[in-house]
């Protein structure tokens, strides 16, 4: 089973979320994550979805949300040629020994430590998958109290952009 | 000028020429209601003895005529009760247009009497739902609600319109319909040439017609085509009347009900070529198994339907009638090389006809033939579900389209008396039967009084049983004859139950008296119920097992 990036412009109606995540649920499609938010024009979003499937059910998600009203537009994008971002807000237990050591990984992630508290810090990282994931497994060892993800947002590489 | 929203809903139905609607009041179409009495209007609303009737009838009334069927309830209970009818017709793909009140918008979300989110509830089950907000947006939503509901692939759409909406007023400019789209742009030449070229060097092919030859009224098309390719065609339930059972190039129903003809057919054929038709667990059985030596041509107007159930080598995305007129001006008239084919074809219509014990009994089968025979082959039938749809589907041959009403997706029991008072007011002049069992009679058959206070001389035809047979029968082969809450051998006596209505009830037991028993119904011009009393183990053949082969049915030994 292939994961699959799926962006989707939808009229930005009461109600387009629970028709999208309703097909998928009734079809029996897996969803990793969703975002969404309205873009330039308040009158769409976009929804950025990453599916798990072989291509035969890819095809069959693209075809059936397109069936729906609200969906303008439905592109796969693929990892050569887009960007994709997640951000992700993560809270990890400190102390005074251990601080520094945190501090230094963040920076080399280039991400940010946004509180302090006396025993923790909650820090926010914006990257591909595999830059977060490999921010996780380096802040366990300190304890992770908390951790809240955006889930994947995408958009094509280039002058293109998907239409309405 | 200025209208409520209730004089507004009546204007742009008016605009969509809807002369027609099926409904029942309540609290929240109330200002509907008033409207529909008080201001001027050309619509004839029908008053059912239940929301799901009204839901039935919409779809009957769409499915004879080729319009939009309409039909209202009011919220909560009202509104679920058109549930069933309104999923019916969307995996049927018929056009219907369903109209909710709802309570007012400041009551929305409270809980409220009477208040349910059906927009919610019918998501899944209609093309597209709208709540109205804005008084601005009602005739912008009732005029799309219309568009959506025929465009493309045609299904149902709701509209749920809250108290106050009907009573606020706003300004009223009446606009033509909005156009359908032909769906022709997807139709390209190398698409065409491609099937062409298929269709050309097959020696075995086979035409496989559904829903959507009739649904694009598609018929003398296909028969143009059919003719030109010397192909045999079988249909679905969806498209029993697409190619007329009269026809000798006609094979029957295939799938788990089909001919043995059409069954091996499809399982013999090189090219198989599907025409508005899903490939539905019910044609396919097993998928693995199905048409195994064809390279599958598949034509349909909804591009998600391709591929989806099986693998297709080449398909064409549009109108069914649009492409078949397209592909019959490419074809030339084909001559000699499907000759082996049709010999092979009308060999097994010989060896294989449908049949049934003819011991003297009183068997479905016989009434039937009887009623085509007695009819001319004119008449609308609508169905049930269960056995006596399949007899009804079998044994009565369908010359035109939309004279065969049966609820095929969803398998709705209840679905046919609906159904058939929709069909009875959309073909006034044609004769209309309810091919009904015991079971799915006693469901909905309240609506006898409708059927009885319009005047509509509706036949309905009850295969009694005395039991659910459909469901009986798969006991008896597949669950070694445990019939678990099947035998329904209730005291309701149905020629009584007719009169009590105001109906017409008869009683048939007898093999010699089929005729008599008909005559007198059809000359009655009343709304009639024929009780008949058929044997409890009467069966459909044939019947591919479940998970089988198509080509490995059972039949009946006679």
């Amino acid at each position: 089973m292939n994961r699959h990036v799926i962006s989707v412009l939808v009229d930005n109606e009461s109600g387009v979320l629970s028709r999208v995540s309703g097909l998928f649920s009734r079809r029996g499609y897996n969803i990793d994550s969703l975002s969404v938010g309205e873009t330039q024009d308040s009158k769409l979003s976009r929804m950025t979805i990453v599916v798990r499937g072989d291509d035969k059910t890819l095809e069959q998600i693209k075809k059936q949300l397109l069936k729906l009203v609200d969906v303008r537009e439905v592109i796969t994008l693929i990892p050569e040629s887009s960007v994709y971002r997640e951000l992700m807000l993560v809270k990890v237990k400190t102390d005074a020994d251990t601080r520094a050591a945190i501090s230094g990984i963040v920076d080399i992630f280039r991400a940010k430590i946004i509180d302090v508290a006396p025993l923790s810090v909650t820090i926010e990282i914006t990257g591909d998958e595999s830059k977060i994931e490999a921010f996780v497994d380096l802040m366990r060892p300190y304890g992770i109290k908390e951790l809240v993800r955006t889930g994947l947002t995408a958009l094509k590489r280039g002058d293109s952009k998907i239409q309405a | 000028m200025q209208l409520t929203g209730a004089e507004i809903l009546l204007e742009c139905l008016k605009e969509q020429d809807v002369d027609t609607i099926f409904g029942y009041p309540g609290g929240a179409v109330l200002n509907i209601y008033d409207a529909l009495a008080r201001y001027p209007n050309n619509i004839r609303h029908y008053l059912t003895s239940h929301e799901q009737g009204a839901a039935h009838a919409a779809d009957g009334y769409a499915r004879v005529t080729g319009k939009v069927g309409v039909c209202m309830a009011t919220s909560g209970p009202g509104a679920t009760n058109l549930v069933t009818g309104i999923a019916t017709a969307y995996m049927d793909s018929v056009p219907v247009v369903a109209i909710t009140g709802n309570v007012a918008l400041p009551l929305l979300g409270k809980d409220s009497f009477q208040e349910v989110d059906i927009s919610g509830i019918t998501m899944p089950i209609t093309k597209h739902n709208f709540i109205v907000k804005d008084i601005d947006n009602l005739s912008t939503i009732i005029r799309r609600a219309f568009h959506i509901a025929q465009d493309g692939r045609c299904g149902p759409v709701l509209i749920d319109i809250p108290k106050d909406i009907t009573a606020a007023t706003t300004e009223y400019e009446p606009r033509q319909p909005l156009p359908l789209n032909c769906h022709t742009e997807s139709i390209t030449d190398e698409a065409i040439d491609k099937a062409v070229q298929i269709i050309k060097s097959s020696k075995r092919p086979l035409i496989y017609a559904g829903g959507g030859v009739v649904q694009s009224n598609a018929a003398s098309e296909l028969i143009e085509f059919a003719e030109k390719i010397n192909a045999p065609v079988t249909t679905s339930l969806m498209g029993l009347g697409g190619f007329s059972g009269t026809h000798k190039l006609f094979c029957g129903l295939v799938g788990m009900h089909g001919t043995k003809t059409s069954n091996l057919a499809a399982t013999k054929c090189d090219v198989l070529i599907a025409l508005g038709a899903r490939f539905s667990d019910r044609v396919v059985s097993n998928v693995e198994k199905f048409a195994p030596k064809a390279k599958i041509i598949h034509i349909d107007i909804d591009p998600a339907e391709i591929n989806k159930n099986v693998d297709t080598y080449h398909h064409i995305i549009g109108d069914v009638k649009a492409v078949l007129q397209k592909l019959n001006g490419f074809i030339e008239k084909r001559i000699n090389n499907t000759e082996e084919w049709t010999e092979q074809i009308n060999h097994w219509k010989a060896a294989y006809p449908l049949n049934y014990k003819n011991d003297g009994k009183l068997r479905p089968q016989y009434i039937m033939e009887r009623i085509y025979a007695l009819t001319d082959g004119e008449a609308i039938i609508s169905t049930e579900v269960g056995q006596n749809q399949i007899w009804a589907a079998q044994f009565y041959r369908y010359t035109q389209p939309r004279s065969f009403i049966s609820s095929g997706g969803l398998g709705t029991m209840g679905y046919g008396l609906g159904a058939a008072i929709g069909a009875q007011i959309g073909q006034p002049q044609k004769r209309v039967f309810n091919i009904a069992g015991d079971g799915s009679f006693r469901m909905n058959c309240n609506e006898l009084a409708t059927a009885v206070e319009y005047n509509l001389p509706i036949i309905v035809v009850v295969f009694n049983n005395r039991a659910l047979g459909m469901v009986r029968q798969w006991q008896d082969l597949f669950y070694d004859s445990r019939f678990s809450q099947t035998t329904i051998d209730r005291a309701t006596d149905f020629v009584k139950l007719a009169e009590a209505y105001g109906a017409l009830g008869l009683n048939l037991s007898r093999n010699e008296d089929v005729d008599q028993v008909l005559e007198t119904a059809l000359k009655s011009n009343r709304t009639v119920v024929i009780d008949c009393e058929i044997d409890q183990d009467d069966k459909v053949f044939p019947i591919v097992p479940p998970g089988a082969a198509i080509d490995q049915l059972i039949t009946e030994e006679v």
